[in-house]
């Protein structure tokens, strides 16, 4: 590969690579080396989304080197790049509002005059081309249960309502069910022992 | 007992894992958000078109946006990183903002209208020079003239339609330094003008088609240049000599040079000093001399000639051409609370052609900066307008003698903010009524049941917004019930004192901080000097604002003493010692005054308030004050205690000596310290003890005293990617402030900083870079008491034999053990802090500020240590989470929601009264307020509890008793009937 590739050809050659896409294993030497310092070129892809103000969207996306050392914007084709780059191992984040990306870590080799690997930290998975995709779209408010008939019935209102349902309709449907001699004998036991004192209930106050 | 039940409710309270949330429809009820760009550098009018009339401004604080030239909102803007200060701003094509930054090593092309970056191109620089950046005015907007950048040694011309470089040519020959870059309009001639070695002048002529050398000239100027310039027309700069008293004026027309001396005291005469001014005028230059700025007309030859002169405070533009061949230029001067503002032809100076006046607010102190743009009027006459930057990085713009908008600035460099109340509610302070009659507090109530249903329109949601922001009465000047509304006391680098209102975030006052040593004092810091309560109930609470007289730690210090209800200083001083470190101390005097010591850097402290009470207090607990220095630079940690009053050396009573107590070295070879921390002062903690899931106590080691310093090995201090793991490792420590003892010391190998800490109660969580794992960590420290471990028995409590009354001396040795854990976490941090509660009862949240500038609510019971993998059932009852190797983030945890602090640089909380909730303020570039109820707030109903639904519910069950028992009377008479 040639050693020293102007920004404009990388570019070009970076679109007839993504072209083919993934699958072309082969690894591009995303570099152009002056003494020890490199550049690293990757993209930025985000899911055509329908949603208005996604353009809008795209251009505040921001692309940050080693916890703020550099930060970069992407083109309107998504393509960033960090120019003078020394040989290590980098860590790339990518900040968009909306989605979540994962960290990246790039190894820039000087060996190999300045061959790139990247490795998404969260999912250890590695990448054969610096291309950066959210890991998951991200929803900043909680979405409103639309209006169910459950919910109310479940809230405490609708709690209160439904047991008065039951007093009012069910008991006595219940109390018609007791032999009505059993009845009274349970009502004079109860006036025999007065009524039942709140404190009599509770056992540990005793 | 009672604490045990409390505590099981609030574990109950907080047994579900809550996470900040927020519906669509609640943001911006609780909390705001203000954008700003910091103090303008440049500015860039694009007006020539009909439609959108901007400005493009670049700001100190690396930021580039477009704003609207009729109301000065912002329609884009990107806050470059820290490293990218912006060097020169210009239009090209009529259509792509051109920005240069990072010392003229990055050139920028930002779409116009929407702000989209269209190209970026690095260039190539050799060391740091000066950076110049010239984009061509060109009225054809389809013919690409280049863009010629100069910076890091390099000449570079760069195509403005897709950034390529055309050519490069190298200008980093020994001593050889630039000054100008010059293009005589439609010349493919490029004049190159630098000094060597400033005895030298050097004139290279470049074809700007190829870039080659087309003629070069030099000349030795035998006085010596100082390296001002300032060019006057495209063939002609004027510089002075290494004396600052000769003004040369250098020609170069076609490659010649030629010197023309004219000493400064033939124009003016006892002259001192002279500089040269940066506005940019058409054949003349603006000195600074003998406290006057004289305008120097430059002639056909190089002749110089005085036309006019105005007082030092002008402030200039750079020339404008007008009609008819003329440039004119603006200037602004003040006369007391007015400033005057003049557009002069440059040629004519006596000619006019606009004079405005206009009243200006004191406390936006002077005029820094104007820039001028001019527009044609319907009568074919030129109306101008100006932007103008004043010394508190307010930006104005001026327009038929009016402030047609102004934008605070000063508020994009916060940098300290403390909370104050505001006044309580007195009889004669008439309150708005907000709800009028029964019925429409009905129908409010049923749109907001209807919103909760999911059932309203798009008017009926606006109608809801409306109602509840009017309804919550969440502006008004008066201290409220719960506490949530109070204000927000912001200072700002450039000296100014914000207070701003917590419920829509307007600035209730503000106010410039004066001294009569400097011109202009830099604000520090902001303590509460006066809280009164009790018996100082009349008293207004005020603040006691810090600033210095320059940048440098030696500058002599400056005290300002604010009221807070008013805003209004009550006494300032200039205090002659520098400011080094102010300490809060824990006595107020019978004014509830608090007492304060300032350090110097000559090693003495300084007692505030200067009264004899004061000094009294102070003479009392002579014996009881340490406090602490970080040396960051030399690796070490001091100690130290009063010594005596150092009556010996000044007069000053109220200045103290101070002596060494202990020294915490740390190996210079190994570690360096690159960060410290300590708790926050006011903190509350509502309970020493902890109680596990086996009923055991745990007794937290809460100390005032605790110093948390992170370390790391020297190479290990850079950047992330400059280190091998096997090079770096990061090492904490928890010392005593009183004893220098090391309480704690924990090691990371194969980690690296920066790391970002908080510390609260009786623990610390920190954020630091794994190298091995590449991933960011956080490790979470608790540190608990053992000496008091033993006081579990209810017998000993019983029959009194516990140390629980037992004093508590910071000079024993505390026998203390710590637990903690470690969990990964996927962002970068630039700030963390916690939420804090009027009684410390609520359970707590992290506040993590990531590198993507959102807020991101981390419950504190994901950083516990003692979260295992698999929790017993009774553990799950507390509330531990099973252990998971790294912490989640959960996107509706932003307590930013869809906002973005851009600059994130702190966050800042305060308690309301009521326990459940919070203030968190967090500044940057913007601004940020939101309340936070770390664990929902139990203690009163949420904003959409529906009284509605509350009272058609009473209503129904009445009506339903009324005809039940209807009913049964009916059934009952039947019955007897039968």
């Amino acid at each position: 590969m040639a050693p020293i590739l102007r920004s404009t050809s990388l570019l070009a050659l970076f679109v007839c690579h993504i072209s083919l896409f993934f699958f072309f294993a082969s690894n591009l030497p995303i570099s152009s080396g002056s003494e020890d310092s490199y550049t690293i070129t990757g993209r930025v892809r985000i899911p055509a989304s329908t949603v208005i103000g996604h353009a809008a969207k795209f251009s505040n996306i921001k692309v940050i080197l080693n916890g703020g050392q550099n930060v970069t914007f992407l083109r309107p084709d998504g393509y960033f790049t960090f120019h003078k780059v020394p040989a290590g191992t980098h860590l790339i984040e990518v900040y968009a509002m909306g989605y979540f990306f994962s960290p990246v870590r790039v190894d820039v080799s000087a060996r190999h005059n300045g061959k790139v690997q990247a490795t998404l930290t969260e999912t250890r998975r590695s990448l054969t081309e610096l291309v950066l995709e959210p890991l998951r779209a991200e929803q900043y408010y909680e979405m409103r249960e639309p209006f169910n008939v459950m919910a109310i019935a479940k809230s405490p209102m609708g709690l209160m309502v439904g047991f008065m349902v039951v007093v009012v309709f069910l008991m006595p449907k219940l109390m018609e069910n007791i032999d009505p001699e059993e009845m009274k004998s349970a009502q004079e036991q109860m006036r025999s022992q007065g009524v039942p004192s709140l404190s009599s209930l509770l056992p540990a106050s005793r | 007992m009672a604490i045990r039940v409390f505590l099981v409710l609030v574990l109950f309270l907080s047994s579900a894992i809550v996470s900040f949330s927020l519906y669509e429809d609640q943001a911006g009820l609780a909390d705001w958000h203000q954008r700003y760009i910091g103090k303008v550098k440049h500015a860039v009018f694009h007006t020539q078109k009909t439609g959108r009339k901007r400005v493009i401004v670049s700001t100190e604080e690396n930021v580039v946006a477009s704003l609207d030239l009729r109301h000065g909102e912002i329609f884009w803007r990107h806050v470059l990183g820290t490293k990218d200060a912006i060097d020169g701003v210009g239009i090209a094509l009529g259509k792509y903002v051109i920005t240069l930054s990072s010392e003229g090593s990055t050139l920028r092309a930002w779409n116009l209208p929407d702000g989209q970056m269209v190209w970026e191109t690095a260039l190539h620089s050799a060391h740091h020079s000066k950076s110049l950046l010239s984009v061509p005015i060109n009225l054809k907007v389809d013919k690409d003239y280049p863009i010629t950048v100069f910076g890091g040694g390099y000449l570079h011309a760069v195509s403005a339609l897709d950034g390529e470089v055309l050519w490069e040519k190298d200008f980093t020959a020994e001593g050889f330094e630039v000054q100008r870059v010059l293009q005589p309009l439609g010349s493919t001639v490029i004049y190159v003008l630098g000094f060597v070695n400033l005895s030298e002048a050097v004139v290279y002529q470049i074809d700007s088609k190829i870039g080659e050398v087309v003629a070069q000239k030099s000349m030795v100027f035998p006085g010596g240049f100082s390296g001002e310039i300032s060019s006057v027309s495209s063939d002609k700069v004027v510089v002075l000599d290494s004396k600052k008293s000769i003004l040369v004026t250098i020609g170069f027309i076609d490659g010649d040079i030629s010197f023309q001396k004219t000493p400064v005291s033939d124009l003016v005469e006892n002259s001192g000093n002279a500089e040269i001014l940066s506005p940019l005028l058409s054949n003349m230059l603006a000195v600074k001399v003998n406290k006057r700025t004289i305008f120097v007309k430059v002639g056909g030859e190089g002749k110089l000639e005085v036309v006019d002169s105005l007082s030092d405070e002008t402030a200039m533009s750079d020339s404008l051409p007008v009609a008819d061949d003329q440039e004119a230029f603006a200037s602004v001067h003040h006369e007391g609370s007015k400033i005057h503002l003049m557009v002069k032809l440059v040629n004519e100076l006596d000619n006019v052609l606009l004079r405005e006046t206009i009243q200006m607010d004191q406390h936006r102190g002077r005029v820094h900066k104007v820039f001028m743009n001019n527009y044609v009027r319907t009568d074919r006459s030129n109306g101008f307008r100006a932007l103008i930057v004043m010394e508190d990085h307010s930006l104005l713009l001026l327009q038929q003698g009016a402030i047609v908008w102004s934008r605070e600035e000063g508020l994009a460099s916060v940098t300290d903010v403390t909370t104050a109340e505001l006044p309580v509610e007195k009889d004669g302070v008439s309150v708005a009524k907000v709800e009028h009659t029964l019925f429409e507090w009905l129908k409010g109530h049923v749109l907001k049941l209807k919103g909760s249903l999911l059932l309203a329109s798009p008017e009926d949601v606006v109608a809801i917004q409306e109602l509840r922001v009017k309804s919550s009465g969440k502006n008004k000047l008066t201290r409220d019930h719960n506490g949530f509304r109070k204000l927000i006391l912001a200072l700002t680098r450039a000296g100014k004192l914000f207070a701003l209102h917590t419920g829509d975030g307007r600035i209730v006052w503000s106010m410039l901080l004066k001294s009569q040593a400097c011109e202009r004092p830099n604000g520090i810091s902001l303590y509460q000097w006066q809280v009164p309560h009790h018996h100082a109930m009349d008293k207004n609470p005020s603040v006691l604002v810090v600033g210095r007289c320059g940048s440098d730690s030696s500058a002599p210090g400056v005290l300002s003493f604010v009221d807070v209800y008013t805003g209004k200083e009550i006494t300032s001083s200039d205090i002659g010692h520098s400011v080094v470190q102010v300490l809060p101390l824990p006595f107020t005097d019978s004014t509830e005054q608090r007492l304060h010591l300032i350090a110097d850097t000559v090693g003495h402290v300084h007692l505030y308030p200067k009264t004899s009470e004061a000094l009294s207090i102070f003479q009392r607990e002579f014996q009881n004050i340490y406090w602490y220095t970080v040396g960051a630079d030399d690796g070490i940690i001091r100690g130290h205690v009063m010594k005596s009053s150092c009556s010996g050396e000044t007069a000053d009573e109220y200045c103290f000596t101070t002596r060494e107590l202990w020294t915490v070295v740390f190996p210079s070879e190994s570690e360096k310290i690159i960060s410290t921390l300590t708790r926050k002062p006011n903190e509350v903690v509502h309970t020493q003890a902890k109680v596990n899931t086996d009923q055991d106590l745990l007794y937290k080691y809460v100390s005032r005293n605790l110093l948390f310093v992170a370390t790391v090995s020297p190479k290990g201090a850079g950047e992330i990617g400059s280190v091998t793991p096997e090079e770096s490792s990061l090492v904490v420590y928890l010392i005593d402030t009183i004893t220098g003892r090391i309480l704690h010391r924990l090691s990371h190998q194969g980690c690296q900083g920066p790391v970002h800490a908080v510390f609260s109660e009786n623990w610390v969580v920190y954020h630091y870079f794994n190298l091995r794992a590449h991933k960011y960590e956080v490790t979470v420290v608790e540190i608990y008491d053992q000496s008091r471990a033993e006081n579990k028995n209810v017998w000993k409590l019983i029959l009194g034999k516990h140390n629980l009354t037992a004093p508590i001396t910071s000079y024993s040795r505390p026998e203390v053990f710590t637990k903690s854990q470690s969990y990964f976490f996927a962002q970068s941090v630039k700030t963390i802090a916690v939420t804090s509660t009027a009684k410390g009862i609520t359970s707590k949240q992290l506040l993590i500020g990531t590198i993507g500038d959102q807020i991101l609510a981390l419950d504190k019971r994901f950083v516990d240590p003692r979260r295992t993998l698999n929790p017993s059932q009774a553990e799950k009852e507390e509330g531990i989470i099973p252990l998971t190797d790294s912490l989640p983030i959960i996107p509706q945890s932003y307590v930013t929601h869809s906002h973005r602090v851009e600059g994130l640089k702190g966050i800042v909380t305060a308690p309301s009264k009521l326990e459940s909730t919070t203030h968190v303020f967090a500044y940057g570039v913007d601004l940020f307020y939101t309340r936070l109820a770390p664990s929902k707030t139990y203690d009163s109903l949420t904003d959409d509890f529906s009284y509605a639904l509350l009272l058609i519910t009473i209503v129904a069950l009445v009506a339903a008793i009324y005809i039940t028992w209807a009913l049964s009377e009916k059934k009952e008479l039947s019955e007897k009937w039968r």
